[in-house]
Order: C-alpha cells, then structure tokens, then sequence
C-alpha cells in the first residue's frame, strides 16, 4: 500500500496480542492507519488554530513590553531635558526618585506599623512576630478565602522580609543532599489558585519541602500581593528552605502598566504607597540566581554569551531597583563628593539632580543598551554624551521639539555643562561606569533573555531587553562555570514547561490559564540528587480540563480574536490610510492580497494575517474587500455618546495603556482621582510622547466630557472603563 | 502560451505563499525557521494526510546535513511545493473512511466500544500515544451510551474547517 511501516512498527505488530482481535490483520492494519492518518490531520488543523491564536497573545503582550520600555524611555528623556522647576518634570520625576532612605531608623520610622491599628471589626488573619508555621499556614488558608491581610501585618511582614533579604547573597546556593527533592516553580503572575494547586499537589514549603520560585509572582493576575505575602512568609519561616529569584516584573516601572501597582493601591487604600515604596526596596534585594549542587542554574529570563556569574556574585544587587534604568552610576557618586557643581536645587531627596549630566553620565542611552548586540567590549565613550532619543538628529533640534510640543519654553543649554563633564578623562572614572555598564547588561540580560533554536546571541528586540541565545551559547556558558542544566522561566509555555537546546535548556511556567481559561498548563518541577527533572503539570479551573482539544482552542481562539478585534478598532485612522494607498481610484474596496499586506504594515506584530483572514473578515466579493464596511462592523464602543465622534477617541484607545500608565505616575497620592489640570498635564505628556499635535482646547473639550460626574476630577478607573470595547454580538465568530 | 504561463505562475506563487504562511506560524524567532517536531504539524494543515512514516521521509529530504533540531524555510519550500503541486498525501474521503471503521466494527453494530477502539489504535497500524487515545475518545465518545457511534463521529469532525 505504499506507506513505509517502520522497524518499530513492525515489531509492535508481532507482539500485539492478535487472539482478540478476528478481523483479518492485513485490513485491520490498513483500517487503523487510514483511521489514524485522519485523525492526525485533524489534530494538525487544531493545533494550528491554537498556534495562531498564541501568536496573537504574546504578539500584543510583547508589543506592550516594547510600548512601556518606549514609555519609560521618554519619561527619562523628559527628566534629562526639562528644567528642575518645570511643572512637567515635577509629574514623573517621583518615579526616578532612588530610594534612599537607607539607615533603618529612618526606615522604621517611615514604615512605622506600630502605629496602625487593627479596628474591632477586622476579620482577617492575625499575625504574630517571629512567625509560626501554624501562623503562615493559617495566612495561606485566609487568601484562600478570600480574606485580606490588614496592612499593619502587611508593613510588619514586609519590614522582616526586607531586614532577612539584605543579609541574603545575590546568588543562592542549594544542595540535594539528605535525599530531599526540590520543587522549582516558574512565573505566578498573581495566580493564587495555581500557588495554592501547587501547594495541595506538593506539599507546603518546608524543611522537608525545599522550594525555589523563579521570578514574576505580581503583574496581571488579581492576587500578585497575597502571593508575595505567602512567599515571604514561608521566606521567613524557613530561610534555608526557600529560595526566591527576582523576575523582571519585580521592578516597579514594569508594575506601573501591568497591574500591581493598581492592585495595591486598590486593596490599601490608606497604606498602598508606603507598601509599595517598601516593596521597590525588597525587589532590589531579592536574590538573582539560584544554584543547585553547583551544577544547575536557575535564573528568571536566560543568559546571554557574555553571562557571567563571578561579576553576579559580586555586584550590589539592590542598586538595580528596576533594570529598565541603570543606576546612578559611581562616577558621579565619586564626582558629586569631590564638588558640589551638580545643582541640588531641587526637591529634597531627589538623587537625580536636575542636570541632565546624571543620566549622561552613568546613562548610556536605554535603547542602545538594553538591547547589546555581542560581544559587549565595553561603552562606547561617545555614547555618553549622546542627548539625544534618536541617535542620528541633531540634540538641539530635537530637544527644542519636544518641548515645543509639551507646550514648554526653550530650555537654557545643557548640553554645554554635559560637555564639559564628559570630557573628564579620568580613567578610574571610565573604568567605574564601564563597569556598571558591564553588571547593567549581565542583570538585564539575566531577566529579559529568551533562548532561540538557532546559534549565536542576538538583541531581543521583540522584548526590547536582553538577548536571544543560542544552543552553542549555552553549551558554552554551561561549560564554562560547569554546569549541567539551566532552568528559567519567563516565557509561557502550554504545556508549562519546555526542554529546548538538546535539554539542556528547562523552561518552567507555573501560572496555568494566563492568555485565557483554557490556553495553558501549570508546571512545576521535582529535582533530587540525580538532578533529573521530574515534571507535574495542573490547570487550575475544572471546567478547562474537562474540554476536549477543540473546544479549549476554540474557546481561546475566540477570546484572542476579540483582543485583536481591539487593536484593529484602535488602530483603525492608521488601517484606512494604509489601505487607501491600494485604493487610488477610491472605490472603497481592497483585494485580500493587499488587505494582509496593509495589516502587517500598520501593526508590526508578525501575525499570519492571511490565515487569520477568515476569522477576522466575514464578508468578501470576489477576493476583494469593503474595508469600509468591515469597520463599521468590527466592534463598537461603550457608547459616551459625546466621546463616541471624536478621533482623539480613537487616540485614546490607542494608547490607553500609556495613558493609564502616566495616570498613575501622576496620580501620586493614589487617591484614583485627577484634576483637569493633571489631566492635561498627562495628555501633553503622552501627545508629545508620541509627537501628536493637540489643541489645548480640544484637551479641554476631552476633558469636560470625560468628567462624567462634573466635580471637576476625573476618576481613573471610570476614565479606563469607557475604553472597554463591546463586541457587537452578530460578529462573535463561533467556530466551536 | 502565454497565458497558461501566467496563470502556472500564479498558481505557485499561491502555493508558495500558502507555505510561507503555514510555515511562518511557528517561526518564533522570525528567522526562517521552525522546530523539526512541528513540521508534521505544518504540512498537516496544508491539507496533506501523510503517514508518520511518509512525514518521516519527508523531514530527512528538508533537514540539514547534521539534523540541528530545526528546519531551514529554503528547503522546506521546494519539497513542500512539489508535495502540494503533486497532490501526495491527498484527503480521505469521507466513504473510504467510514469503511475502515466498518471493518473494525466486526459485528456491524454500528457503533465501537472504546475498547475496541483503543486496542485498534495503539496496537496497529502507527499506533497512538495515550495522550492521542485520551483525546480521541473524548472527541468520539458518546457520554450517554459510552460507545463510539463512528459515522456520527466521522461527519462531526468534517464540519471543521479551518
């Protein structure tokens, strides 16, 4: 019949028990491989549905990683480029504020908890100091029911987490001796019920129970503080027991956009901004690698071919409060002790003086650096006196721009005292920033990397931090510090986890359901003495397991479409341009060929459009498409109705993670409530971001009609609200 | 003539496009190439139904002279294009397959037990894994009766499309 039967096959047939089965065994072969053929072909079809549908999460989850580093790196900018007293420079500069409150009187007077009482109605768990198993026991069975922690017992917990960490070294040292096994965890992402899954399938953490937690316990989930609480406290109780490793969404720029922060500010109310203060301290202390029996190499993100862990081991871990920004670099530590020409002219405790030579100094520009290209031979002296966000414009011109459209006067020369100060040829001083720009790349790449099939290391551009490595680049690392295995996290997997170059590479993801019910396992890994890694998986809702294959794809499919109906709606003024360019008679139609090629135009997110096509575009004529029409059809919006005609609406959407992002930033007291004046503030900072122009006026219009109680503060979450799009329900395209 | 000319152009260059497609799915790092543990699922979805044998065949013709553990889009593309253009791997239809469960039905009871079933399938042919079992029989089984009603089945599953 012409299909080859393999050796193995071949032999599976003799032993097949034959007595049972009466029908001929030639055709009973030949039913069955047809019948399998079939069936395999169907599963293919399935799983390149649930494929795609993947592509579509991670497209738009990485695209918003791009979106808030770009975010972050205009912030910067603006801190390099306005002037100290400017009102502007005033809204964000508290985010580059360095903490540094750091003898502990001044922190224990700062966090005092001793002064928050416990009111009478209270019926959340109770805490007592050292901690109890039975008391963390108890705290893990409160989340469960849903309870909150007061934020006295929240400060309390967090002040003994951070005295415990500061004594911890940046890279943990574990053995398997005694026969115990270990458990290894991947991201939570704010996933109580996966953590608590884990717990009931494994056991709690304890002397018995070893755990390491690789990084991102917060971000997305809704539970990101209750998960940080119940690992801190099993920390604390059983310090040689648990380890934890610090995710690149430890940082708490990174929080600003995905939700912890909201989350925090939302259940603390009173407390919110001192915990979070507390808990930018305590990401820059947790530790950044684990290492098994000196053999196996646990970190959140990956390596890069330049890794290397004595310059981990030795560097001051907890001056990386974010690794979106390098730290206030020693050179000028050095240099503001030997004069006093840096203008401490602003707000108090502001280490980033207001002279733009603190980022030009320890700065090397964020794009160009976050992202090296190997191998890293040390900075490049003219990067830092690049100014500018662009390399390749002219400083002044650019400066004068951005201001111009911040609505700000012209700036005084800057870059003369910039000049002037790079031109320090102290060696010493060259060799300290060089090597801060050596521990910055080893810590970025450290959390952001992904590993790639092909050799070589590459810039993670898709990220815009740290690199793609290679197989070659871990056999060589691996060698290097004689290693055997090195397990991460940081990219989520459907099955939990994944083996990648020859399984030398683990990744282990432990927070099932993340893009959507139904998209994703959980796993976990048991590692003992033999250092094999033994694998469980879960996924935390009943109702998902109990889907066949095609129902869970389906269902996910139908949850990325409407997330990508989403984008298309905001991104719509840009799609009608692109797709006029293949319309010049204007006829108000465009063939499929050039609608994908317009789709991938606009939005740089390296999806297969043309397969998506049938999912996303409903009616066609002859391979040609009323693009008009399909807008209209695609979505529509919670209808404000005075919102609902404006293109600044569509703007908003648009960038409405930027923009509740700087909400935020601003919003210092959290009090969730802007004035007008902020407001305004916010969207000239965000319209410059994106170099819009805008009317003052037409800010004012937006304003107004957004203040939908008219008390003249706009409320936050109310504001995001409106931006919930409503699927029109004739367009929810069910498949399943 | 010139015109066949043409429309034998457009018709590869629809065919390498439909690859180019498929195959860019699961090229994660945007560079041309995919894992070699999905190809199967690639060509699959193209519309073929090659046994595991033929895919191996196939995957020994496109991989690299020291298998590296993915495969290059520049060999793919030529030896898939001649697979679609030659229509190997062709679709079953729908009697024929109807037929190979009648067969199994030994005593024409119109329907399968998932016993029977099983043993059929992870015991001939390339059989499954448990994993290919588990989800076949849940897609398969009738909940009530506990019995696979096969031309049910088989319809069931035609209706999908991609």
């Amino acid at each position: 019949m012409g299909c080859g039967i393999t050796k193995s096959n071949q032999l599976q047939l003799k032993k097949c028990d034959r007595g049972h089965l009466s029908v001929p065994a030639s055709t009973a072969m030949r039913a069955a491989l047809l019948i399998q053929r079939w069936y395999r072909q169907y599963v293919a079809r399935l799983e390149m549905r649930r494929r795609c549908t993947w592509n579509i999460f991670q497209s738009i989850e990485y695209a918003g990683e791009q979106d808030q580093i770009k975010l972050y790196n205009f912030f910067a900018y603006l801190m390099d480029h306005f002037t100290p007293a400017s009102s502007e420079r005033n809204l964000i500069s508290h985010i580059f504020r360095e903490n540094d409150l750091l003898r502990d009187i001044e922190w224990e007077r700062y966090f005092n908890y001793k002064s928050i009482e416990i009111p009478e109605d209270y019926c959340g768990p109770y805490l007592t100091f050292p901690l109890t198993a039975s008391n963390v026991t108890e705290l893990v069975e409160a989340f469960r029911n849903k309870q909150q922690l007061h934020s006295r017992y929240v400060l309390q917990l967090l002040g003994e987490t951070w005295k415990l960490l500061r004594l911890l070294p940046n890279i943990n040292h574990v053995s398997t001796c005694h026969t115990k096994e270990i458990t290894i965890c991947g991201d939570l992402h704010g996933h109580l019920e996966d953590l608590l899954l884990v717990f009931y399938k494994n056991g709690l953490p304890s002397m018995e129970t070893p755990y390491v937690f690789n990084g991102d316990y917060v971000d997305r989930g809704k539970n990101s503080i209750e998960i940080l609480l119940i690992l801190f406290a099993f920390l604390l109780l059983y310090p040689n027991d648990v380890h934890l490793n610090r995710g690149n969404h430890e940082d708490h720029i990174v929080n600003l956009r995905y939700g912890f922060t909201k989350e925090v500010l939302g259940k603390y109310r009173l407390h919110g901004k001192k915990i979070l203060k507390l808990l930018q301290k305590i990401f820059s202390w947790l530790p950044l690698a684990t290492v098994i029996d000196q053999k196996v190499l646990i970190v959140h993100g990956g390596i890069s071919d330049t890794f290397d862990l004595k310059i981990i081991a030795k560097m001051d871990r907890h001056r990386y409060v974010s690794s979106l920004k390098p730290p206030k670099s020693r050179r000028l530590l050095l240099k503001s002790k030997l004069s006093d020409q840096e203008s401490d002219t602003e707000e108090a405790g502001a280490e980033d003086s207001g002279s733009s030579s603190t980022r030009g100094g320890g700065g090397i520009r964020r794009t160009c650096s976050m992202t090296h290209s190997s191998p890293s031979s040390g900075v490049d002296r003219s990067l830092l006196q690049r100014r500018s966000l662009q390399s390749h414009s002219s400083v002044d011109d650019e400066l004068q721009e951005r201001r111009r459209q911040a609505g700000l006067g012209v700036s005084p020369s800057h870059s003369d005292d910039q000049q002037s100060y790079c031109s320090d040829k102290d060696a010493e001083l060259t060799e300290a920033v060089e090597a801060d720009a050596e521990e910055w790349k080893q810590i970025v790449d450290l959390l952001w990397s992904d590993p790639m099939s092909m050799e070589g290391c590459v810039p993670n551009e898709v990220r815009g931090g740290g690199c793609y490595w290679g197989p070659d680049v871990t056999e060589e690392v691996l060698n290097r510090h004689s290693l055997q295995l090195l397990i991460r996290s940081h990219e989520c997997k459907q099955e939990g986890y994944e083996f990648c170059h020859n399984r030398k590479v683990l990744t282990i993801f432990s927070a099932s359901n993340y893009y959507e019910e139904g998209s994703n396992r959980g796993a976990y890994i048991r590692l003992g003495p033999d250092l094999v890694p033994h694998l469980i998986q879960y996924q935390a809702t009943r109702t998902t397991r109990d889907l066949t294959l095609r129902q869970s794809v389906g269902r996910t499919e139908r949850s990325a479409l409407r997330a990508l109906r989403e984008q298309l709606f905001a991104h719509k003024s840009d799609l009608i341009s692109a797709f006029q360019k293949y319309d010049p008679d204007n006829t108000g139609w465009i063939s499929l060929k050039d609608w994908a090629v317009a789709m991938e135009t606009v939005f740089h997110l390296a999806l297969p459009w043309r397969v998506l096509r049938s999912q996303l575009v409903s009616t066609t004529k002859d391979g040609m498409l009323d693009y008009q029409s399909w807008f209209k059809e695609l979505a529509i919006m919670e209808p404000n109705k005075e919102l609902a005609h404006t293109n600044v609406l569509e703007t908003l959407y648009k960038h409405h993670s930027n923009l509740e992002t700087i909400f935020r930033v601003i919003d210092t007291d959290n009090s969730g409530f802007i004035s007008f004046e902020e407001f305004r503030q916010t969207w000239k900072l965000l319209s410059s971001h994106l170099k819009m122009e805008i009317s003052d006026e037409a800010i004012v219009d937006l304003a107004h009609s957004i203040d939908f109680n008219h008390d003249g503060s706009i409320d936050i979450n109310e504001f995001m609200e409106a931006f919930r799009l409503v699927d029109s329900t004739h367009h929810d395209m069910a498949t399943a | 003539m010139a015109d066949d000319k043409d429309s034998a152009e457009a018709i590869l260059s629809v065919v390498h496009k439909k690859i180019g497609d498929a195959f860019d799915v699961f090229d994660h790092e945007f560079n041309k190439t995919v894992d070699v543990r999905e190809i199967g699922t690639i060509i699959r979805s193209l519309g073929c139904f090659p046994s595991e044998a033929e895919l191996h065949d196939i995957i020994a013709e496109v991989e690299e002279e020291e298998p590296m553990g993915y495969i290059r889009f520049e060999k793919f593309l030529p030896a898939m294009t001649m697979v679609l253009m030659e229509r190997k791997f062709g679709p079953i239809p729908e009697d024929l397959l109807l037929q190979a469960f009648e067969v199994l039905d030994q005593q024409k009871k119109g329907h399968l037990d998932p016993e029977e079933l099983t043993k059929y399938m992870t015991q001939e042919g390339e059989p499954f894994t448990q994993e290919e079992m588990e989800e076949m029989l849940s897609a398969a089984l009738d909940p009530d009766k506990n019995v696979i009603f096969y031309k049910d089945f088989v319809s069931a599953m035609a209706v999908d499309d991609t």
